[in-house]
């Protein structure tokens, strides 16, 4: 491989890497912070990624019309698309949270399970809102029109990493605020928050909507990054599995941990197909759940022997503390 | 309407074995074990490997059991695949859980890694046997019964049905009646008195872990005979299970039973004016719902 395809092969792996790094941002918020058990990623993921589409893309056209359904097709600007994506995003949880969030965290866990695979079958069964199982292609990018279309993912990288530098800025400022205080002090000791005064469930509701909101930038992001998506793409295993795995070997309550975690384990699963690679023919077909398995283990493996993660929690009390 | 409200019956006996098996580890354990629908992946591709496997090679003939679509193999396979399954979740138990426990994990890493260990255990059966779909006799259909008032039913429901039943009345008079059974009682309502009484809590452990993962087993046979195997049909299970076990209370064995019935009613109902594919969104609809106006369940108490 010349340096110029090596080059190309590392930016597509620090977009990908990068956009996961923004949903391991939202789900440190809901989980590292405030302990909100959250394994429906992929829902959030999806919504995101849907609504930015249907906000930015042009209305079908001539024969291709044909073939697509889409509710609506607003012909946006990108920004657009991403504050749509947080904002829908944002509702959903909303609305999931009202029954689940004052309940223990296994109702929260498997009601959120729940949403998400409910918007997979949605936007796999129901044609006329973003085209079933076949879903969208041919999405906008921003700046595209800007360099070659063989130059154009160096722009996106740093569109994404611009918005995770911003993401990352207002997490951390809103962590080590009061609020991030009575987030990490609930995650602790419910009880004890409540009798200093805090209102424990509207604390929680608000850090669950945070985080779904990040995470449906993320999914918007992803979108525009790979150009088509459909239903198949927002599974438990990629879409919510492998972002958990991310926060808790980075360090779940640590915002450099997770972005840290998301670049060493989408480093590990791009290089599990390395060894795939050399796996006989017959085995080949099979390979992604090898290297699924080896994620899998890699997660139990943490839980076992580091469960704080690669970086663990930072102290974000006062020094004196010590 | 009466023909669905039948298969409703069936779909929800088979899902009543899993949540039960859910409420007693959640009872014991306090956790929510969401690699359960894939221990009855499992136990449906375990008897599968039986009835094509070993079963096959050491000559047993696979000739047609009574009116059923499956053969003699079959009869065998099926308890084999509970006792595997058993050990498979005593072994779970034994590699993660337990070294977490001693750990003092919370019990939301413990659900973590129980759904750790449900990707793990499907990506295993995938690796193994491939995503296709498999039958455990194929390209047989056995003619179904018509019963009074136009239902038509096919025996191996018929089969189903009585199997459940067997199985729940034997984990009834398990838990009623022996030394054990009055022990995980005893140790689902408080464990520390249980620990106190001299209870062994691991044995305690052990057993809810066999007994669930045996039924599980049993959930994952009986809906391969109904229906077909998938790798992915544990986890399309998960909702359903675990909407039935909230519907019961969750650490009510007998909670869980009728939950089972009723989310397997429902969701078979609403294949009159929705999608078949939407019935695990039909039960986690039922489930939000009770969350919302009943979160301690039917019959569960209103506080642990």
């Amino acid at each position: 491989m010349q340096i110029g395809g090596i080059l190309a092969y590392l930016v597509s792996f620090a977009i990908m890497a990068t956009i996961y790094a923004v949903f391991s941002l939202g789900l440190n918020i809901q989980w590292g912070y405030t302990g909100l058990f959250n394994i429906g990623i992929a829902g959030f993921f999806a919504i995101g990624a849907y609504m930015s589409s249907l906000i930015t893309m042009p209305k079908p056209s001539g024969t291709y019309a044909e073939y697509v359904d889409v509710l609506f097709a607003l012909n946006l600007p990108f920004p657009i698309g991403l504050l749509g994506a947080g904002v829908v995003c944002g509702i959903i949880a909303y609305l999931i949270g009202i029954p689940t969030l004052k309940l223990g965290e296994d109702y929260l866990a498997i009601a959120t399970i729940g949403i998400a695979e409910t918007v997979r079958l949605i936007f796999n069964n129901e044609q006329w809102l973003a085209n079933g199982p076949r879903g969208l292609a041919g999405l906008p990018q921003p700046l595209s029109g800007l360099v070659e279309a063989r130059f154009y993912n160096y722009i996106y990288l740093m569109i994404v990493i611009l918005i995770l530098v911003i993401l990352y800025l207002a997490t951390e400022r809103a962590i080590r605020s009061p609020w991030g205080r009575v987030l990490r002090a609930i995650r602790e000791d419910e009880v004890s928050a409540s009798m200093s005064g805090k209102k424990i469930s509207s604390f929680k509701m608000q850090a669950f909507v945070f985080g779904a909101m990040v995470m449906g930038i993320g999914g918007a992001l992803y979108a525009h990054y790979t150009k088509a998506i459909s239903p198949d793409v927002f599974t438990p295993l990629y879409g919510t599995f492998i972002i958990w795995v991310m926060v808790i070997a980075g360090g779940s309550g640590n915002n450099k941990g997770v972005i840290l975690g998301a670049f060493v384990v989408w480093a590990i699963w791009i290089g599990t197909q390395f060894i795939t690679n050399f796996l006989p023919y017959t085995l080949k077909a099979r390979a992604p759940y090898i290297r699924f398995l080896i994620i899998g283990i890699l997660l139990e493996i943490i839980l076992l022997y580091r469960p704080r993660g690669l970086l663990g929690e930072e102290k974000a009390v006062s020094r004196m503390m010590e | 309407m009466l023909e669905l409200f039948m298969y409703g019956i069936v779909l929800g006996s088979i899902i009543s074995l899993g949540a039960i098996g859910i409420t007693l580890v959640y009872g014991i354990l306090r956790f929510g074990n969401f690699a359960h629908g894939d221990l009855m992946t499992t136990g449906a591709y375990i008897a599968f490997f039986f009835v094509t496997g070993p079963l096959n090679w050491v000559g047993i003939p696979d000739n047609m059991f009574g009116p059923f679509s499956f053969g003699w193999r079959m009869v065998i396979a099926f308890p084999l695949s509970m006792l595997s399954v058993g050990g498979v979740a005593i072994l779970l138990d034994r590699i993660l859980y337990q070294t977490l426990r001693n750990k003092e994990a919370g019990r939301v890493t413990l659900s973590m890694s129980a759904l750790g260990a449900s990707f793990i255990i499907r990506m295993g059966v995938l690796l193994i046997w491939g995503a296709d779909y498999k039958f455990y006799k194929p390209g047989l259909i056995r003619p179904a019964l018509e019963l009074p008032a136009g239902i038509k039913i096919r025996p191996d429901q018929i089969l189903i049905l009585i199997v459940v039943a067997i199985l729940v009345t034997a984990v009834h008079l398990f838990l009623k009646k022996s030394r054990m059974g009055k022990a995980m009682r005893a140790t689902s309502d408080n464990m520390e008195l249980a620990r106190l009484s001299g209870i062994e809590i691991q044995k305690v452990i052990y057993y809810t872990w066999g007994i669930g993962g045996a039924l599980a087993a049993a959930a994952g046979v009986l809906y391969g005979i109904d229906v077909q195997l998938h790798p992915g049909m544990g986890w399309n299970f998960l909702i359903p299970l675990f909407a039935a076990a909230i519907l019961g209370g969750l650490g009510n064995v007998y909670g869980a039973l009728v939950g089972g019935l009723v989310i397997g009613v429902v969701q078979q109902m609403s294949t009159a004016v929705l999608l078949p594919t939407y019935k695990p969104a039909v039960a986690f609809i039922i489930m939000i719902v009770l969350l919302l106006i009943r979160p301690q369940g039917i019959f569960g108490r209103s506080s642990r």
